[in-house]
């Protein structure tokens, strides 16, 4: 092990294990994981090549090889459990990217959501065994985010009893399904449904693509890959064109809405009930976030810690680059969000099974909350962790920008999380959409609880119109739960001003719409203030969960330099609004160069304790052990431009142009 | 009549000459059907005038119209593919250069880059050769340069190491004169001493500048350059003693082969040091003839080039695809009767897009205005006249870190506001941003850059406080002048429009500037008289000195904007929609970083909502201009190579159709013979 590290890990303040089994749940779910991680690891079926050295077709091909080993293997370790599953799947195939992926995430789960029982009966158990592999497809080449704008049929005919599918303009080609383009054979198909005449909105449709047995698109159904991307590199994301293709009545997925055989149409229920699947969708993904930075901040401060650059003082030896306060400064916030989006995510899955059973019961009180919460807690991790992971490839200099650091792929895999399932301002738009709501709720004189409870506080809400008296002073700077209130103020505010401001643009404008649009930037700030205290408040709550002294003193610096960098980063939100002083901004920036230094012995073992294995980093910086430089040489030799000692180029271009004159 | 059409409109030029350009989108010709300003005088403009649009698209057309040059398949290759493209399309062009007489440095070569869009290999050849110019003696420069223009050798320059980068004393190879044979020995003692990373170095170069750390009778002397043979000039095999290769697959730049090198006691003879400010004598006597900066010349150069010839570039190209699919793209409806709206017409994506249109403007004058402050005092410098230097290395350092900072977040906004397509290589937006994000470590890391304009500015300071009032501000650097100008407690401005003066928000810049220059200077002297070291108070302080230096930075785009509008006042039209981007630009600025305006109350709480006001309203006013602001940059269809970008707006009939060209769809499907059907048959099997 390079001595750097050793040192490091020899003089940390607490052991990472415990911290480990926090983060994974309890002891015995770190024991479970590692076991299931070392069946991957041990076993010689799952050789791991690197994909970096491969062209799109080859790590299309070693990703759809891994699928069906995967397949296999988990039926010969008899894992059935989503969360070994996952523990399964987060070694195996690192960033997700899986070609049969949306098989489980998307197919299998609409199917269940929304399919009634005789449709699980005919399909569920031949895509659960892969006999059909199915994808969901709802992106067109015109249309993302804004559901209502998808131009894709399904006209009913009774003749027949059959639904004729139609893409008709380019606009409405299918974009964007992954392992639409080479993988499936199956897809959902998302489409306006149109029976007696009249469209009656999008509906799901189950559509078989290509022959089972020799995998040939049917006739009326053009597939294909949609081409080279920034990341996704091993995934077919495919494009999907329909020419008058029939499917039986039975494939559209009729649990709530219904077409009976002479096309009547029956209305579901609820329509907030289809957006299930996406709250589930975007609740992953905040975990997902914070697993890519917890990554990207192991790799970057791992070789922080092993990098010599420079002098702090002259005569003595190049330092560590960790221990120049730039670099401490860039890299501990991050990590500091890493363990605060860990806690966001844990929260939310919770939450997403508790309303879940909630709805199961028939209880859709709290489904706008969870769905406001889900849309605007997605942008906010996803835009914050795209920004991070890009800031510690950074952190790394120069490596970082070779495929050897691993941070590029992290990037370009993480980076499309900020448009797909959900564009992240139209996201955050739909939070400020329920921010104003219960605004407008409050100020008609009803109360509004759950996470915006503070907006019944509002000093205008009251008789007095007393502003600053009102407001606590004093923020106690070295106390999460007084900075929890100071972010809670800053929101309120944030959401007072934008409600408004779209108060006054609706007065002076003829249409709502308009005055909303005139309104978004504010809007969008609100909903990113709500957000923020949000995160602070649910990591400031989970230290009072911890018991072992020595973990919680660490995540307690974590912490506080997490919401006082906020604080400094947000300055003028805090003195705008008189939560904060002049002298008070100086000490939060005081103070969070003292926590850097406090955070500095545990920067290793902190990384150490997301217990990731080198496989799943895919780093050669980032490695447990430190030996960064050698194996870095070693890397190199692999370029597929070194396999012959000169070059070709040479001989074809160079040699002639020399001997020219 | 196809005569007037190609006049009324550069739809002839510029386009690709595919089925869909023969149409304009309605959506974006109504864009363009009443312009507010003549679009082609803005283009002359920035090209420098009349003569230089001229010249750039007489290169234009012939790089478009030459098959060699064909961008077509670009984001199909492979590493090693595009490598080869990029040598072959290099010697192509160089032959035609030569066919053509172009001038060897001449515009025609800038232009020719432009147009081919960077895909070019060998461009360390070009540094390799102005180093020569920079650090060689006459007789170096007339010895080496005809053997690089006339590529008897390629070259490439060979400064960063595995284990050692911006930190330049740090490097570890070693050159030792050995006076019996009147040689230097080069030698990498260490592996993290191996030179890691120079371009072109990898397969191509036959020679590498090496930068080493010269070691006379026993005695280092720091850093000096080398010209080190490395391959054959018969058979391109590496001399004895050489290890050479390619680093494998990075970020982006496939098209370059960047390079390891091992030096194992190679020996070059006396006069291959480079010898303008040092030289060696035969006997081993060391003699220096420059300062220790002079040295730093060429990066100097390398980075005042990089911002305006690169970086700049990358972003511009962004902004025009970004801002031409967003009036193409309709999503949602902003009136419940209307069609779908364009989303340029969303208040977010304006801010989202205009911001960085602004950025692209405001380091186009500042690049020119560095080009020509370089130009002026490089032959003093090469005179061995160093009274500019360090305000010189200040300016490019900081200009460099903060273009490249700036140019890559701009790049990647625009690339995201794209939505989903965005992320398709065909959209041509995630190669501007691997591009462009390589740039803030190369040439220098950005944090290291900020440091040392923070460095120039603690010394700037301390020569305003050493001497109060006297005359001896005439030896303050030009852009730190305004250090000593007496500057006022609070901003005067009452109302939003307050804020759409120039001399205001430059002097509210300059006020915040100084105040953090100050502030960290009183911490660094706080610290040093409670005991700390020089050293040790300054790693303590660095984080504000970052953020100084940042607030400096930002001041000098500023001004230099609002300076560059200055000299368009002949041009009302044009003057009026720069100024809305200089405007937007500045109070951008504030907004972002209202706590350092508010903190000493220079801004009060109610200016920054009249700050906002102002900076929404801007929004609204860029609106009408953008298609054209993009358009004045006059890219052809060609060199922005984006299935979202052209400039006829036909952006989903060109993406369904370069997606179907993909090798995955004309290729076959190997992956499901192999594996997938015998996993879809597994379960058959056992039922």
């Amino acid at each position: 092990m390079n001595p750097d590290l050793r040192r490091e890990r020899a003089s940390a303040s607490f052991n990472p294990e415990l911290l480990t089994h926090i983060l994974d749940g309890s002891p015995e779910n770190t024991q479970r994981r590692r076991e299931i991680e070392n069946l991957i690891l041990k076993d010689p079926d799952f050789q791991h090549e690197d994909m970096n050295f491969l062209s799109r077709s080859q790590r299309y091909e070693v990703a759809v090889r891994k699928s069906a080993t995967m397949v296999k293997k988990m039926r010969d370790f008899d894992i059935a459990d989503p969360d070994e599953i996952m523990w399964f799947k987060k070694l195996h195939m690192i960033n997700f990217v899986e070609p049969v992926g949306l098989n489980y995430s998307m197919f299998i789960t609409t199917l269940l959501n929304q399919g009634t029982t005789a449709q699980q009966e005919k399909w569920l158990q031949r895509s659960q065994e892969l006999q059909i592999i199915g994808t969901y497809a709802q992106t067109e080449m015109g249309h993302g985010t804004h559901l209502r704008g998808l131009e894709t049929t399904a006209t009913y005919d009774p003749e027949t009893q059959e639904f004729i599918l139609n893409s008709p303009t380019v606009t409405s080609i299918k974009w964007w399904p992954g392992g639409l383009g080479k993988t499936s054979n199956y897809a959902i198909v998302l489409a306006q449904l149109i029976t007696k005449g009249k469209c009656y909105g999008l509906h799901a449709f189950i559509t078989p693509l290509r022959e089972i047995g020799t995998h040939k698109p049917f006739p009326g159904i053009t597939v294909g890959d949609i081409g080279p991307k920034f990341g996704y590199d091993e995934m077919d994301n495919g494009y999907l064109k329909l020419d008058n293709y029939r499917i039986p009545r039975e494939n559209m997925l009729m649990k709530y809405a219904q077409v009976k055989p002479d096309g009547t149409y029956v209305k579901p229920v609820s329509n907030k009930l289809t957006y299930g699947t996406m709250v589930f969708v975007r609740s992953f993904l905040v975990g997902e976030a914070a697993r890519s930075l917890s990554k990207a901040c192991t790799i970057a401060i791992r070789y922080s810690a092993v990098r010599h650059q420079s002098e702090i003082k002259p005569g003595e030896p190049e330092p560590q680059i960790l221990d120049f306060q730039t670099q401490q400064y860039k890299l501990f916030p991050l990590l500091a969000t890493a363990y605060a989006f860990r806690f966001v995510g844990e929260y939310i899955k919770e939450t997403y099974h508790r309303i879940n059973e909630e709805i199961g019961q028939g209880d859709l009180s709290e489904l706008p909350e969870l769905h406001a919460l889900t849309a605007g807690l997605k942008a906010f991790t996803s835009w914050t962790t795209n920004a991070a992971i890009e800031a510690c490839r950074m952190a790394c200099g120069g490596h970082g920008y070779s495929h050897c650091s691993g941070l590029p792929n992290l990037y370009v895999n993480f980076t499309p999380t900020c448009t797909f399932e959900g564009e992240n301002t139209v996201m955050m738009l739909q939070t400020a959409r329920f921010l104003m709501k219960s605004y407008d709720q409050v100020h008609s004189g009803k109360l509004v609880c759950g996470m915006v409870s503070y907006l019944n506080d509002l000093p205008s809400q009251r008789i007095q119109p007393q502003q600053v008296a009102v407001w606590p002073a004093v923020v106690d700077i070295s106390s999460p739960e007084s900075l929890t209130e100071a972010y809670k103020l800053r929101a309120a505010r944030l959401v007072e001003i934008a409600a408004k401001n779209l108060q006054t643009e609706v007065i002076h404008r003829k249409s709502k719409e308009v005055a909303w649009n005139l309104t978004s930037v504010d809007l969008v700030r609100a909903s990113e203030a709500h957000c923020h205290y949000v995160v602070v408040k649910l990591f400031s709550e989970k230290l009072l969960k911890i018991q072992e002294k020595s973990i919680q003193a660490v995540l307690r610096s974590l912490c506080l330099l997490y919401s006082l960098y906020g604080i400094s980063q947000h300055a003028g939100d805090f003195l705008q609004g008189s939560i904060m002083t002049e002298s008070q901004v100086i000490q939060v920036n005081q103070r969070i160069k003292e926590l850097l230094t406090v955070i500095r012995p545990d920067a290793i073992a902190l990384v150490d304790a997301f217990d990731f294995k080198d496989v799943s980093l895919g780093s050669v910086l980032g490695r447990y052990d430190g030996n960064v430089y050698e194996n870095l040489f070693e890397w190199a030799k692999k370029s597929p431009l070194n396999k012959t000692e000169v070059h070709e180029s040479y001989y074809k271009h160079l040699k002639p142009l020399q001997s020219k004159l | 009549m196809q005569r007037q059409a190609s006049m009324g409109s550069p739809l002839h030029r510029v386009s690709l000459g595919d089925p869909w350009s023969r149409h304009m989108h309605p959506d974006i010709a109504s864009e363009r059907c009443t312009p507010s300003f003549n679009v082609e005088r803005l283009t002359n403009i920035l090209d420098g005038g009349i003569e230089k649009t001229a010249l750039r698209r007489h290169v234009e057309n012939i790089i478009s119209g030459d098959p060699e040059f064909s961008l077509k398949n670009i984001y199909f290759l492979s590493q090693n593919e595009h490598f080869e493209a990029a040598i072959r399309k290099k010697v192509h062009l160089q032959k035609l250069a030569w066919k053509l007489g172009w001038p060897e440095d001449g515009e025609e070569f800038k232009y020719a880059y432009r147009a081919v869009s960077g895909e070019l290999a060998l461009n360390i050849h070009t540094i390799f050769k102005k180093s020569i110019r920079s650090l060689g003696s006459e007789e170096q420069i007339a010895k080496w340069t005809p053997l690089c223009e006339r590529f008897q050798i390629t070259a490439t320059y060979a400064q960063t190491e595995l284990g050692h980068g911006t930190y330049l004393q740090g490097l570890e190879t070693e050159a030792t004169y050995d006076a019996a044979t009147q040689e230097f020995v080069l030698h990498s003692p260490t592996i993290t001493a191996t030179k890691w990373w120079p371009g072109d170095l990898g397969r191509a170069a036959t020679h590498a500048l090496v930068q080493a750390q010269l070691i006379c009778s026993g005695v280092r002397q720091g850093m000096h350059a080398f010209i080190v043979p490395i391959r054959s000039l018969q058979d391109h095999s590496p001399l004895p003693g050489v290890t050479v290769g390619d680093i494998g697959p990075k970020m982006d730049f496939e098209q370059t082969d960047n390079g390891f090198l091992q030096l194992d006691h190679v020996r070059v003879p006396r006069e291959n040091m480079l010898s303008r400010f040092a030289q060696v004598l035969p006997d081993g006597t060391y003699i220096k003839l420059g300062t220790a900066q002079s040295n730093y010349l060429s990066m100097v150069v390398a980075r005042v080039e990089l911002i305006g010839g690169e970086i700049n570039f990358l972003l511009k190209k962004a902004c025009v695809i970004a801002t031409r699919y967003s009036v193409i793209r309709r999503q949602s409806r902003l009136r419940p009767s209307d069609p779908e709206a364009k989303i340029l017409d969303y208040q977010t994506q304006q801010q989202k897009l205009f911001v960085p249109l602004a950025w692209a403007y405001a380091f186009h004058f500042l690049a020119n205005e560095l080009l020509d402050f370089l130009n002026s005092s490089h032959d003093d410098i090469l005179n061995r006249d160093f009274s500019l230097l360090p305000e010189l290395h200040a300016l490019s350092a900081g200009m460099k870190a903060m273009g490249s900072d700036f140019c890559a977040q701009g790049t990647e906004i625009c690339r995201r506001a794209c939505g989903g397509h965005g992320y398709s290589k065909l959209s041509g937006l995630p190669s501007l941003v691997t591009k462009v994000t390589g740039s803030c470590t190369y040439e220098g890391e950005n944090t290291v850059l900020y440091l040392q304009v923070a460095r120039f500015l603690v010394k700037s300071y301390q020569q305003v406080q050493g001497a109060p009032g006297s005359t001896l501000h005439s030896a303050l650097a030009r852009s730190v002048a305004y250090l000593a100008e007496p500057g006022l407690a609070r901003c005067p401005a009452q109302k939003a429009a307050d804020f759409l003066q120039p001399e205001l928000y430059t002097k509210a810049w300059a006020h915040v500037a100084t105040r953090l220059i100050k502030s960290s200077m009183h911490r660094l002297q706080t610290l040093m008289q409670s005991g700390a070291d020089w050293q040790e108070a300054w790693n303590q302080t660095t984080v504000v000195h970052v953020q100084a230096a940042k607030a400096h930075c930002f001041y000098v785009t500023v001004r230099t904007f609002t300076g560059a509008l200055e000299n368009l006042e002949q041009e009302p039209e044009i003057w009026r929609a720069l100024k809305c981007l200089c405007d937007l630009h500045a109070l951008h600025g504030i907004l972002t970083h209202s706590g350092d305006f508010l903190h000493d109350g220079f801004l009060s709480g109610a200016q920054i909502e009249e700050v906002r006001t102002a900076y929404l309203d801007l929004l609204l006013l860029i609106r009408k201009d953008a298609i054209l602001l993009t358009d004045a940059f006059d890219f052809t269809d060609h060199c922005l190579n984006s299935a979202l970008g052209c400039y006829d707006g036909n952006v989903y009939e060109r993406l369904f159709h370069w997606a179907q060209k993909s090798p995955t769809n004309t290729q076959g499907n190997p992956a499901y013979e192999k594996y997938l059907r015998p996993l879809l048959q597994s379960w058959s099997s056992k039922l």
